[in-house]
C-alpha cells in the first residue's frame, strides 16, 4: 500500500526558497501570486495493508525522522 | 585527555579536528559511524562536513546512525560533546540541543572568517579564554539558527547562547550576521553546558602562516579545562 506525505515549512517559518521561486514567478509574468512555500513529497510503499495501520506507521516515520517538528508539519494525503 | 572524532559518511573536518585535538595534547581516536561503542573519552567531537550528502535535512540521517546511541548516552551522562558546523546540525536533530539550523537567509553558501563573541565563560569550553572576541573561520549553507520563542526564552534564561557573530571589536549587529540566525546565534550549548553546538570551525584557526591562531587559544584552553 502506498502512502504518500507531504511536508513544508510551518508558517512563521522564513522559507528563503519559496520566497525566491516567488520572484522567479513574478518575473515570468506570473504576478498574481500572494505566496509561495515549497515542500517536500514522499511517496511510501508499505508491505502493510490495512490503511489505519500503514497511516499510523508513516506518521511515526514522520515523527522520527522525515519531519523537523521544531520547523516542519506534515500531512498524509 | 582523550578524545574521540566521529567519521559519518561524507565528514571532511574529521581529519582537520584530528590534527587540531593533537597538536594541544589530545589522545585522539577516529571512530566510524557504525560502531557501537564509543571509546574511552574526555571528549567527543561531531565534525564538520556532508554527512549522508545532506539528505532528507542537513545532519538528519547522521544523528539516526549506530554510534550516535552511544554518543547520546555519552551527552546524557555529562560527558563533553563538541559538534561543529555539521557537528552542530546532527546535534540538533538529535535534540541534545534546542533549536535548528536552516538554510542561509540569502541562499548563499558562505565561507570567510567571522568574529565571534564569547557570551558565557561558565563552562569548560570557554572558561579561562582571555579574549572576548575570537576569529574563526565558517563554511556553511544551514547555519541559519532558528528556534521558537518558547525554546529562545528557556535558551536565554539559562544562559545556553555560547557566541554570536559580530563584528572584531564585540558588537553584536545584524550587519556581522553573515547568515539570518536568531539574535546572531553562532553556538549554543544544552542547559548542563557539557555540550556545545557551533557552526564556526575553531580547528581551522590553529596555524598563524596558514590562518590564525584563534583556535590555538580555544583547543589549548579546552584541554586545561578538562584537565
Amino acid at each position: 500500500m502506498k502512502i504518500s506525505v507531504i511536508i513544508t515549512l510551518k508558517k512563521d517559518v522564513l522559507d528563503p526558497q519559496g520566497k525566491v521561486i516567488h520572484q522567479t514567478l513574478d518575473g515570468l509574468g506570473f504576478d498574481n501570486i500572494n505566496e509561495v512555500r515549497q515542500g517536500k513529497y514522499f511517496e511510501i510503499d508499505t508491505k502493510e495493508t490495512d490503511n489505519d495501520k500503514a497511516k499510523a506507521k508513516v506518521e511515526e516515520m514522520c515523527k522520527k525522522l522525515l519531519a523537523n517538528l521544531v520547523i516542519e508539519d506534515y500531512k498524509l494525503l | 585527555m582523550k578524545s574521540s572524532v566521529i567519521t559519518f559518511p561524507g565528514s571532511n573536518c574529521d581529519r582537520d579536528m584530528d590534527v587540531a585535538l593533537k597538536k594541544f595534547g589530545f589522545k585522539n581516536k577516529m571512530v566510524w559511524h557504525a560502531d557501537a561503542e564509543l571509546p574511552k573519552s574526555d571528549l567527543v567531537v561531531l565534525p564538520g562536513g556532508f554527512s549522508y550528502g545532506d539528505y532528507l535535512r542537513c545532519g538528519s540521517m547522521a544523528s539516526k546512525s549506530k554510534i550516535m546511541q552511544s554518543v547520546i548516552n555519552f551527552a546524557n551522562s555529562g560527558g563533553m560533546v563538541m559538534g561543529i558546523c555539521n557537528g552542530f546540525q546532527i546535534l540538533v536533530e538529535t535534540g541534545l540541543v534546542p533549536g535548528v539550523l536552516l538554510r542561509n537567509k540569502y541562499l548563499e553558501f558562505i565561507c570567510k572568517n567571522v568574529f565571534v563573541k564569547i557570551n558565557d565563560k561558565k563552562n569548560k569550553y570557554f572558561k579561562n579564554v582571555d579574549n572576548d572576541v575570537l576569529e574563526f573561520h565558517i563554511a556553511h549553507n544551514e547555519g541559519n539558527y532558528f528556534c521558537t520563542n518558547d525554546q529562545l526564552k528557556e535558551i536565554e534564561d539559562n544562559n545556553q547562547i555560547a557566541i554570536n557573530y559580530c563584528d572584531e571589536n564585540g558588537n553584536i549587529e545584524d550587519q556581522f550576521n553573515p547568515n539570518g540566525s536568531i539574535k546572531n546565534i553562532a553556538g549554543i550549548f544544552n542547559k548542563e553546558k557539557n555540550i556545545l553546538g557551533m557552526m564556526p570551525h575553531p580547528e581551522r584557526m590553529i596555524d598563524t602562516s596558514l590562518s590564525g591562531e584563534d583556535g590555538s587559544l580555544f583547543f589549548k584552553n579546552l584541554i586545561n579545562n578538562l584537565k
